[in-house]
């Protein structure tokens, strides 16, 4: 019996990237090409200075390539200029970070409503959205509350929330749970796994913690910029 | 409305940090605003002067003096409506800390060339049949309790002795630009003690005050009673009170050069002090700005933020400042009121007073915008943690 194959929604084609420090070139990825089916969870995994975090931001439109295409959905986002790729950011991903990366001065609903302010919705939809988004992750008693007064797992799950709340095409996530205690994190990643599981969001999380990538559908590894092109399917 | 939310909320997150930078602003502008007024100060006679008045002293210097038959000369020329004339007294009451402009004039013509000075008619009518009376400004009565009626000695420096006058008036200003501290009695009061004492020395004038037909006359005028006066033994400079009384502040053009370049610094200080809380502050939300980037937001918006903040800081900071410099303008007039008669905050100093703070915000905001704007996203993420 053949498995159904799921149409790509990211496709990496020999890709390369370095830096530059002053006069010298630090090549961080080599010749990566990979797909990423639609509604899968992927968990990127290797030691750190693997390059995973560059991978993820060059597929989150954050970073350029040096060589390569990238497309997410039908368009190649390494075509695109400055401009164009913070537009499609703010349609197309919703970012979840280690440290949250929540803006101090805004209220939980303020932060969730913040990417809004970039669509056309009314003044009244944005906070709707928001308080839904925020409902979905379980905060819709901690609305008026300022990052500083919640604790890391009430931040991310903000931060989650605010990742949602345009309904983009994937969401990343770079070490989701790297900062959070273990029951913390626990929830985190059933909650990405709800995501992924109940609202179908192609997931792309970044993690060097086994527990954290055993949640995952698909786990890739990346060894000194290379990919081990033999995508593991997680056994549970 | 998030943006302006935010950077409100940007502007006051740190709190001691924002009030100490907006109190340093507050303090720099309220002494800029002060410096401006002391410098507008010294040109308060050259606003006041009238176009209309002329002064003719003689050539040589202001302290040499010219002989009081010039005076029907002078108003057969042509243009001229009114001649009066006077003498600087010098006299000083009590001490020399108590020093005010004092002048001998002819009272009929000088007060009617002065129509700024307000006398109520009865008390201008004792003054002009008191040989012996004076004049003094309502500011210098206040300041040492004289009444109508007061005796008053002054003590000669050119004339010497001691020299009682009776109090028969005191003068307002039209509005309160007029200068309230000066003091005038009757020339003749002055002339025939002069020939008694020293009779060479009669008969003579410090400057004469020349009212003309039409301001537009003024010019061709100045030049007419310079001429005829030609070849004399005393020849005459006639110029515009306006040039008259810029001739006395080119006097201490240094020392208003010396103000007007303090003035700057102070401002210069205070924009280093802001570009560089501006800094600190950038730098601190390098991780807010780079998040914002990654969630879609553009340069334009990462320039509103920080121009905007910079903006709320000093614009509060100068308003804080620009009010305060209205009451201490009012004590410092009080205090110097002998050197600055006329004291008084004018619209432009309180425009230059804004255009200080946003300047201030605008150099400020620069370099951090710049920074704010070309940083990788991906480096200003790793800032955070």
């Amino acid at each position: 019996m053949m498995t159904e194959q799921k149409k790509p929604i990211v496709e990496i084609k020999n890709l390369y990237k370095s830096y530059h420090r002053a006069s010298l070139v630090v090549p961080v990825l080599y010749d990566i090409t990979f797909d990423i089916a639609e509604g899968e969870f992927l968990a990127l995994m290797g030691p750190s200075g693997s390059g995973k975090t560059t991978l993820l931001n060059l597929i989150a439109g954050i970073d350029k390539v040096d060589e390569g295409t990238i497309h997410v959905g039908d368009v190649d986002i390494t075509t695109l200029s400055e401009t164009e790729l913070a537009a499609w950011r703010a349609n197309s991903v919703g970012f979840i970070f280690q440290f949250y990366n929540l803006i101090p001065v805004l209220k939980a609903v303020e932060n969730v409503e913040l990417p809004l302010h970039l669509t056309t919705l009314s003044k009244s939809k944005r906070r709707e959205h928001a308080e839904i988004a925020l409902a979905m992750v379980g905060l819709d008693h901690r609305m008026d509350h300022y990052p500083g007064e919640m604790s890391g797992g009430e931040q991310q799950r903000v931060a989650i929330a605010r990742a949602i709340v345009t309904d983009p095409t994937i969401l990343v996530a770079d070490e989701p749970t790297g900062d959070l205690d273990r029951v913390s994190a626990e929830e985190i990643l059933s909650m990405m796994e709800r995501l992924n599981r109940d609202m179908g969001k192609t997931i792309i999380m970044v993690t060097h913690d086994p527990r954290a990538a055993s949640r995952a559908s698909v786990m890739r590894h990346l060894d000194k910029g290379y990919l081990n092109h033999d995508a593991a399917q997680n056994p549970l | 409305m998030m943006l302006l939310k935010i950077l409100f909320r940007n502007a006051f997150h740190n709190k001691l940090r924002s009030s100490l930078t907006i109190l340093g602003i507050a303090v720099a502008i309220l002494a800029f605003g002060l410096l401006r007024t002391v410098i507008s100060s010294f040109y308060a006679g050259v606003e006041a002067a009238s176009a209309s008045r002329l002064v003719t002293r003689n050539a040589i210097s202001i302290i040499f003096p010219l002989p009081i038959s010039y005076t029907e000369k002078i108003r057969q020329v042509e243009g001229v409506k009114m001649v009066s004339y006077g003498n600087w007294f010098g006299g000083i009451y009590i001490n020399e800390k108590n020093f005010f402009p004092n002048f001998c004039v002819e009272p009929r013509t000088y007060f009617a060339l002065y129509p700024e000075f307000i006398l109520e008619e009865r008390q201008k009518k004792a003054f002009l049949a008191d040989r012996k009376g004076a004049v003094a400004g309502q500011k210098l009565a206040a300041k040492f309790g004289w009444k109508i009626g007061d005796t008053i000695t002054l003590k000669g420096t050119i004339y010497p002795g001691n020299w009682d006058f009776i109090l028969r008036a005191i003068y307002t200003g039209r509005d309160n630009t007029v200068d309230q501290t000066q003091f005038f009695f009757h020339w003749t009061y002055l002339n025939e003690a002069v020939k008694k004492r020293a009779p060479v020395f009669a008969e003579q004038v410090g400057f004469y005050m020349i009212g003309v037909t039409r301001p537009d006359v003024a010019a061709d005028t100045a030049v007419m009673i310079d001429k005829t006066f030609k070849n004399s033994l005393a020849e005459t400079l006639t110029e515009t009170e306006k040039a008259f009384n810029l001739g006395f502040i080119a006097m201490s053009e240094a020392i208003v050069t010396a103000i007007q370049m303090v003035s700057f610094i102070v401002i210069f200080i205070i924009m280093a002090v802001v570009a560089n809380t501006m800094a600190m502050t950038t730098r601190e939300r390098t991780g807010d700005y780079a998040i914002m980037k990654t969630l879609g937001f553009g340069a334009k918006d990462i320039t509103i933020l920080i121009f905007g903040e910079a903006l709320v800081i000093t614009l509060t900071g100068g308003l804080i400042g620009i009010i305060l410099t209205f009451p201490a303008a009012r004590i410092f007039g009080q205090e110097l009121a002998t050197y600055f008669p006329v004291f008084l905050v004018s619209a432009q100093t309180i425009y230059m007073d804004v255009a200080a703070a946003l300047i201030i915000a605008f150099l400020a905001a620069i370099i951090p915008t710049r920074h704010a704007i070309r940083i990788r996203i991906a480096d200003g993420l790793r800032r955070i943690g």
